[in-house]
């Protein structure tokens, strides 16, 4: 997911050609209090305008408590975003109330209501206390977030180069989800020039068990990628996985092997994981042989 | 034999004379004197450029010529302009092989009618801006490089007068961009431009401002082409000559360009070991060479040679043995240019050799690929790099079109939109590098294949790079940035932009 502040029309124009998967304009903390309504108008009409292919369309709106938050959400739904994202979220009534908004805006401007969906950014300390309540509050929420910069801020510390203080906040967020059975994506990776290091904390992300990872430069999308991109060998290991799974269907039988050896249903579930994420990531066609 | 009867009238029955000694006075009398006396006595250097003008026997309404090779360092052609102004010259050709921002003082000397007409390969800055408004009179003629050599040796273009600058010369003439007998001041590395003018021109002044040791080699210039040379101050601004290596970009457009153009090479047809290739120096197609590294070594191919405009990424792959050869006629950094100097598997050649139209075995011809910049394609896949989205001249025509229609595959890399302006669209402001002989364009949001190559087009979508239609690209771009104003053109021709044979391609009209 990669972030576009929502003032920046020259990065606004074409934000969908770098490849990431989903793309998220930014209305609160890359915009200043004096072009909050500016940049609303340019997100409006950048995503009325241009077509954005294949990358799901996130807006950040700002807070409820402030002044833009109502607005941003009336007009960000009325523009057609398919995910709205609720920064600093810290309990479910959060949640509600911005449902709320949405629900009215859809409703006014003859959107089916239930179709614009919700990610919830948790980024403080009570946020991530009440991770699962906040990730299970709403059928719309299809994922949630940590911010990382204003939770170390929030936590009394700051940001490290090994993340050790955000293992706590990381596993709960990762936790809530699943068992709300929404994804979870990580926060930014702020220095750009050092992508040994966005390698290094993708990989141990992902071994956490998010399914992505915000970023902040186009540069760091491929790397990110490589990371959550499959290996050959993993996907050949996942399609004879998935083969032998669906011959033991045939067969009527509950019982998979292959190479002499017993199949968990987990593994199961791993593979088709796993070819999603080749699909995905097109390193392998659904045409194409392995 | 002995000199007798008989000898004489064999001799006047070949009907040759008999040799005296010291009768033929065209023979230099043998010097007994030591190397460095008769050096110092004896050599083509003349005290001042002045002088050097006035043996040259150049005469008002005659051409004089220039090189680029020290580009926005150059001060040999403002020097020069200026000093035949003071002589009191009027109504002079300047046939430049490019012209860049340093050359604006020229406007004045255009103004004073000392400069009648200019035929160039490219024009930028100041200049180029008051020739588009109409500065002159007769339209500045633009040509390739290499269609700037045919028409030297057909002497379309006869220069009078060839003033040359260079990093080193000899007393003798033997002229180079570096030097290996020293410390040059400024290196610009290849004079590939310039051997073209010093084989041609009736007359060779070489400027310089190092002069070195006899023999100064390996030479550039040779010189049996050199009549006079002047010593200077400075040739040029050795900092605006040469930077050091030409560092890659960083802009994930150009970055995005670049690793899809190499993902089309390697998928084209024409990636193979032993396939040969030029890319340029412009942001994207620099970062190609990047990119295109990284797929020969998990490939394991490797090139026979790569050509061109020689930057520091090209010499990388000539010293990791990715490539066997490299071919030079412009050293575009530091780095080139001491590979240049240092490496015998780098080799200096001229316009000529690079990319005269009428050579079959010009290296050109030799290309299989070809990464080209643009400022704008049209949807016929024109290519205009010679006009801005204003219409003014801010380019230079270059080897675009010698190697477009050279290589086997040209590929044309550029973004889709500049800022507000779409660079790809049905029509461009100047064809430079006519449509058919460009096979693919890439842009950062998509790939077209000209439809003169459908079996490319088919390879790369084989390996699942999606191809766009050409038309669909440009109204991607319009779509976002609307359709652009026509441009304020008036009705006075500035500009006449001629292919490889001379053949009119297009006209430039001045801008209002």
């Amino acid at each position: 997911m990669l972030f576009v502040p929502g003032n920046n029309p020259g990065m606004m124009s074409d934000a969908h050609i770098y490849g990431s998967d989903a793309l998220m304009f930014d209305l609160e903390d890359s915009v200043t209090l004096r072009e909050k309504d500016a940049a609303r108008l340019l997100v409006y009409h950048a995503l009325k305008t241009i077509h954005y292919g294949e990358c799901e369309r996130v807006v950040r709106v700002n807070p409820l408590s402030t002044p833009f938050g109502k607005l941003d959400i009336e007009a960000m739904v009325a523009a057609g975003a398919e995910v709205i994202r609720l920064p600093k979220t810290e309990t479910a009534q959060d949640i509600l109330d911005t449902e709320a908004e949405i629900e009215r805006a859809e409703q006014k401007y003859g959107i089916p209501v239930g179709q614009t969906r919700m990610m919830a950014a948790v980024e403080g300390a009570l946020g991530v206390v009440n991770a699962y309540k906040i990730a299970s509050a709403s059928p719309r929420l299809v994922a949630i977030a940590l911010g990382a910069e204003d939770y170390c801020a929030n936590l009394k510390t700051s940001r490290s180069l090994e993340g050790s203080e955000l293992q706590y906040a990381r596993g709960a967020i990762v936790v809530a989800a699943r068992a709300a059975g929404i994804d979870c994506i990580d926060t930014v990776f702020s220095d750009v020039n050092n992508e040994e290091q966005l390698v290094k904390e993708t990989r141990m992300i992902k071994q956490l068990g998010f399914d992505g990872k915000s970023v902040i430069n186009p540069r760091q999308i491929k790397p990110v990628h490589r990371v959550f991109t499959p290996t050959h060998e993993e996907i050949v290991k996942a399609q004879r996985i998935l083969a032998a799974s669906e011959e033991a269907a045939a067969r009527g039988s509950g019982v998979v092997a292959l190479d002499g050896k017993m199949i968990d249903r987990p593994v199961v579930i791993r593979a088709e994981r796993t070819l999603e994420l080749a699909y995905a990531s097109r390193a392998v066609f659904e045409e194409d042989e392995v | 034999m002995t000199r007798d009867q008989a000898f004489y009238s064999a001799l006047s029955a070949l009907n040759k004379p008999a040799y005296v000694p010291g009768e033929n006075k065209r023979l230099y009398d043998k010097d007994t004197s030591p190397l460095k006396n008769r050096m110092a006595r004896e050599n083509k250097i003349v005290e001042s450029l002045e002088k050097a003008v006035e043996l040259s026997g150049l005469q008002n309404g005659m051409t004089i010529s220039f090189h680029h090779h020290f580009r926005d360092g150059d001060h040999i052609v403002n020097m020069v302009v200026d000093t035949l102004a003071r002589m009191g010259f009027r109504d002079l050709r300047l046939a430049p092989s490019s012209l860049s921002d340093v050359h604006a003082p020229l406007i004045q000397h255009i103004k004073n009618g000392v400069i009648s007409h200019i035929e160039t390969s490219g024009c930028r800055g100041a200049l180029a801006k008051a020739v588009s408004q109409g500065l002159m009179d007769q339209p500045m003629i633009f040509r390739s490089h290499g269609g700037r050599a045919a028409a030297i040796e057909e002497d379309e273009i006869h220069i009078d007068v060839a003033f040359l600058g260079a990093s080193s010369c000899d007393p003798f003439g033997n002229a180079n961009g570096y030097s290996r007998e020293g410390e040059e001041k400024s290196m610009c590395g290849s004079l590939g431009y310039a051997r073209v003018d010093a084989q041609y021109a009736d007359n060779v002044i070489v400027l310089t401002d190092n002069i070195v040791g006899y023999p100064n080699v390996p030479f550039g210039i040779s010189q049996r082409l050199v009549d006079y040379i002047v010593c200077v101050d400075d040739v040029g601004d050795a900092s605006k000559i040469m930077t050091g290596a030409t560092r890659f970009s960083t802009n994930p457009h150009d970055l995005m360009i670049a690793e899809a153009t190499s993902n089309v090479i390697v998928h084209s047809g024409y990636f193979y070991d032993g396939f040969s290739l030029q890319t340029g120096s412009g942001g994207a197609s620099l970062s190609v060479t990047r990119f295109l590294r990284e797929a020969m070594i998990e490939k394991n191919i490797h090139a026979s040679f790569a050509l061109g405009g020689i930057t520091g990424a090209m010499v990388k792959l000539l010293e990791e043995g990715l490539v066997s050869r490299l071919l030079d006629v412009q050293s575009f950094d530091l780095d080139a240019a001491l590979s240049l100097k240092n490496n015998r598997f780098h080799q200096q050649i001229d316009a000529n050799y690079y990319a005269n139209p009428y050579r079959r075995g010009a290296a050109v011809n030799q290309l299989d690929v070809v990464v080209l910049s643009a400022l704008e394609v049209d949807t016929n896949f024109n290519v205009n790099v010679l006009t801005g989205s204003d219409g003014i001249i801010r380019g230079a025509v270059g080897g675009h079109p010698d190697t477009a229609a050279g290589a086997a595959l040209a590929i044309v890399v550029c973004p889709l939109m500049r800022g507000r302006m779409p660079s790809v669209r049905d029509h461009v402001n100047t064809i430079v590098t006519p449509g058919d002989t460009v096979d693919v364009l890439v842009t950062d949001q998509g790939i077209a294949v000209n439809p003169k190559r459908p079996e490319v087009a088919e390879r790369l979508e084989k390996a699942h790079l999606k191809v766009t239609p050409i038309e669909e690209l440009a109204r991607r771009a319009e779509r976002i940035t609307g359709k652009p104003d026509p441009l304020p053109f008036g009705d006075k021709i500035v500009g006449v932009c001629t292919y490889r044979d001379g053949s009119v391609l297009d006209l430039i009209r001045n801008i209002t």
